[in-house]
């Protein structure tokens, strides 16, 4: 039985079980891929033909204006902290859970998730209700004449706190199946931390890590709700590319837009990419990040 | 003493993983840790490593106590269950470990690994990496690995459990003949007797986190000191009420024995009988064939008892009575395993000197 289901693929050139409904599988085939078309591909086609929908001149002058750039380097810039404080904090979160074993460690594990469950809105609430105007933190930042909310570091701080999960969520598995065997035996030959972590440890969580950080990045780039509540909409000053595209859209410069959002688009495109290209790279080594 | 323990003590959580252990060890003997799992054997050796810390009690290696020693400084060579190879370097690079992390010079190096590769005979394989290896090069690999940086002690965590059975026999004796040759003091785990008695000078036997015996394996196998000795080493049968066996009426009293096989002769119907009056009556329940032996059970009276039966002797079939004698068996009185002879055997003078 068990040799003719595995014949099965072969000898009629696709795979699946021998006694399936042919309806069935035509049915289920047609309807995702008639999903995929209308929920994903369609409004992506569709954002870059409006994008160029006016013709290159509008196309690049909307993609060019001052405040587009501003954007832009703002999304950038506080993607960048964003993916480094999170590629630093999952690396100690996940050793530290994986590698101790202390009270709250469970807690703390759920607590990581956190970020995966609550709304972006109340993420961005729980910075103005700490840092804002009648803030508990108010005073303290006054007296170091610190600004937090409507600035760029309360969009760092409600990007963090959105894409906080990826790179630990994604090490603590990979650390914990690769066990601690030969960290103690490093240890053992008397390798100190570094030497352990960069020559025994790193080497077998690269992928999982490099697959997180592209993640966290696609993530940060995108953010839209936490960072909204935050940033108090000052155009070219707390306007990352979502929150400009929103602007544009709500006054109706529809083309430009549209033409804002392809940065997005592509943006997205070359971040998928990446990402296939680790996971082929990572299951031609056998470490497989999927 | 080389190595020596002294009442150590170590629980985790609820779990009193070992309880006052003491042993000691010359130097250059090769020792097994043998108990079934769980009974702290384990613990012991990652102790002396340094990998956990007893709560109580010392450790000392060549006189001086080492408990608070860092690991790295312990002089220690360790062998890993899984050997723990690191997946994401050469074999070469692998046994100079140890060696690089000392920044020792880089011709003292491979000066060093080359010998070693040399030594576990995969001089051409430096340049591969773990993945590639089979489970038996993987082994030599890892216990070249620890003794790279010359240590005092190699210690090994069930060095052949991850190998099939084939390899395993091989493995045991080149690893014997290498520590031999070597004369490095070393202890291993295993819960496997039969691997313990063909490899170790020396066995400490251990059950729930207690030393119960230590001696050489002829010793713990003729002398076992406790009930659980002489039950967990050979494969004996265990029985109440020997004292209504014939010729053991005048046993001290005890609540169970244990009979290994070879303390056991059967006479097949017809054969000649010479001690009469020492021999029960039996019937023959099933017989096995054992590769060189037969495996044979016995019943006697309520007793079930198995020996062995070679080949060469008068055939026997299930259901054949049988004359049985029992020359001697071990009795447990309280936490002791005291050997008993058969009386009458004894009275008779017979000359049936056996040893082990």
């Amino acid at each position: 039985m068990a040799k003719s289901r595995t014949q099965a693929p072969s000898k009629h050139g696709r795979r699946g079980y021998r006694q399936e409904n042919p309806y069935l599988r035509r049915l289920l085939i047609i309807l995702s891929l008639l999903f995929t078309i209308l929920m994903l591909v369609l409004p992506l086609v569709i954002v870059i033909y409006q994008a160029f929908g006016t013709g290159w001149d509008r196309f690049w002058a909307a993609v060019t204006n001052t405040f587009t750039l501003k954007a832009l380097y703002l999304t950038i810039l506080t993607g960048s902290f964003a993916v480094i404080f999170n590629t630093l904090f999952g690396l100690t979160a996940a050793w530290a859970l994986t590698r101790y074993s202390f009270r709250g460690q469970g807690i703390l594990i759920t607590l990581i998730d956190l970020p995966f469950a609550i709304s972006p809105i109340i993420a961005g609430l729980i910075f103005i209700l700490t840092y804002g105007r009648l803030g508990w933190a108010k005073p303290i930042l006054d007296e170091f004449n610190l600004k937090i909310v409507f600035a760029t570091p309360g969009l760092v701080l409600a990007t963090i706190f959105v894409t906080l999960p990826f790179v630990a969520r994604e090490l603590i598995p990979v650390l914990t199946a690769r066990g601690t065997d030969e960290e103690q035996a490093a240890v053992l030959m008397g390798a100190g931390f570094f030497r352990v972590f960069f020559k025994v440890t790193l080497p077998h969580i690269r992928w999982a890590l490099i697959y997180s950080v592209i993640l966290c990045t696609a993530r940060a780039m995108g953010e839209f709700g936490a960072v909204s509540v935050v940033s108090g909409h000052l155009r070219g000053k707390t306007n990352t590319l979502p929150l400009h595209i929103e602007i544009l859209y709500n006054e109706h410069h529809y083309n430009e837009a549209f033409a804002v959002s392809a940065i997005l688009v592509v943006t997205s495109i070359v971040i998928l990419t990446a990402r296939s290209v680790v996971e082929y790279l990572s299951r031609r080594e056998g470490d497989d990040v999927r | 003493m080389y190595v020596e323990l002294k009442n150590v003590f170590k629980r985790f959580g609820n779990f009193q993983a070992v309880n006052d252990v003491s042993f000691g060890l010359a130097q250059g003997t090769l020792a097994a840790l043998l108990g079934p799992s769980g009974s702290g054997k384990t613990t012991i050796l990652r102790m002396i490593a340094g990998l956990e810390s007893p709560d109580s009690g010392q450790i000392s290696i060549e006189g001086s106590v080492i408990n608070n020693l860092e690991p790295s400084r312990r002089g220690i060579g360790f062998v890993f269950q899984n050997y723990a190879l690191f997946r994401y370097m050469t074999v070469f690079d692998n046994i100079a470990f140890g060696l690089t992390t000392k920044k020792e010079p880089k011709a003292k190096i491979k000066e060093r690994v080359e010998e070693l590769l040399t030594l576990i005979g995969l001089e051409d394989l430096g340049k591969r990496y773990p993945a590639q290896l089979s489970g038996g090069q993987k082994q030599r690999v890892a216990f070249a690995r620890a003794l790279a940086p010359r240590p005092r002690i190699l210690l090994l965590d069930e060095p052949f459990a991850a190998i099939d059975a084939k390899v395993r026999r091989e493995l045991r004796s080149w690893l014997r003949h290498m520590i031999t040759k070597l004369k490095i003091t070393s202890i291993f785990v295993t819960h496997d007797q039969s691997e313990a008695i063909e490899v170790a000078d020396r066995i400490i036997i251990t059950n729930s986190g207690r030393v119960e015996q230590t001696g050489a394996p002829v010793e713990l196998y003729r002398s076992p000191a406790t009930p659980f000795v002489a039950r967990f080493i050979g494969e004996s049968t265990l029985a109440n009420d020997y004292r209504t066996l014939v010729g053991f009426e005048e046993a001290p009293d005890g609540y169970e024995c244990a009979i290994r096989p070879e303390f056991i002769r059967l006479f097949a119907p017809g054969e000649e009988v010479q001690f009469e009056n020492s021999v029960e009556e039996g019937v023959i329940e099933t017989m096995a064939f054992r590769g060189d032996t037969l495996e044979v059970i016995i019943r006697v009276r309520d007793f079930t008892l198995t020996t062995g039966y070679s080949l060469e002797r008068p055939p026997l079939a299930p259901g054949d009575r049988v004359k049985v004698l029992i020359y001697r068996l071990y009795a447990f009185n309280g936490d002791r395993a005291v050997l008993v002879s058969n009386k009458r055997l004894n009275n008779t003078g017979n000359g049936y000197n056996f040893q082990i």
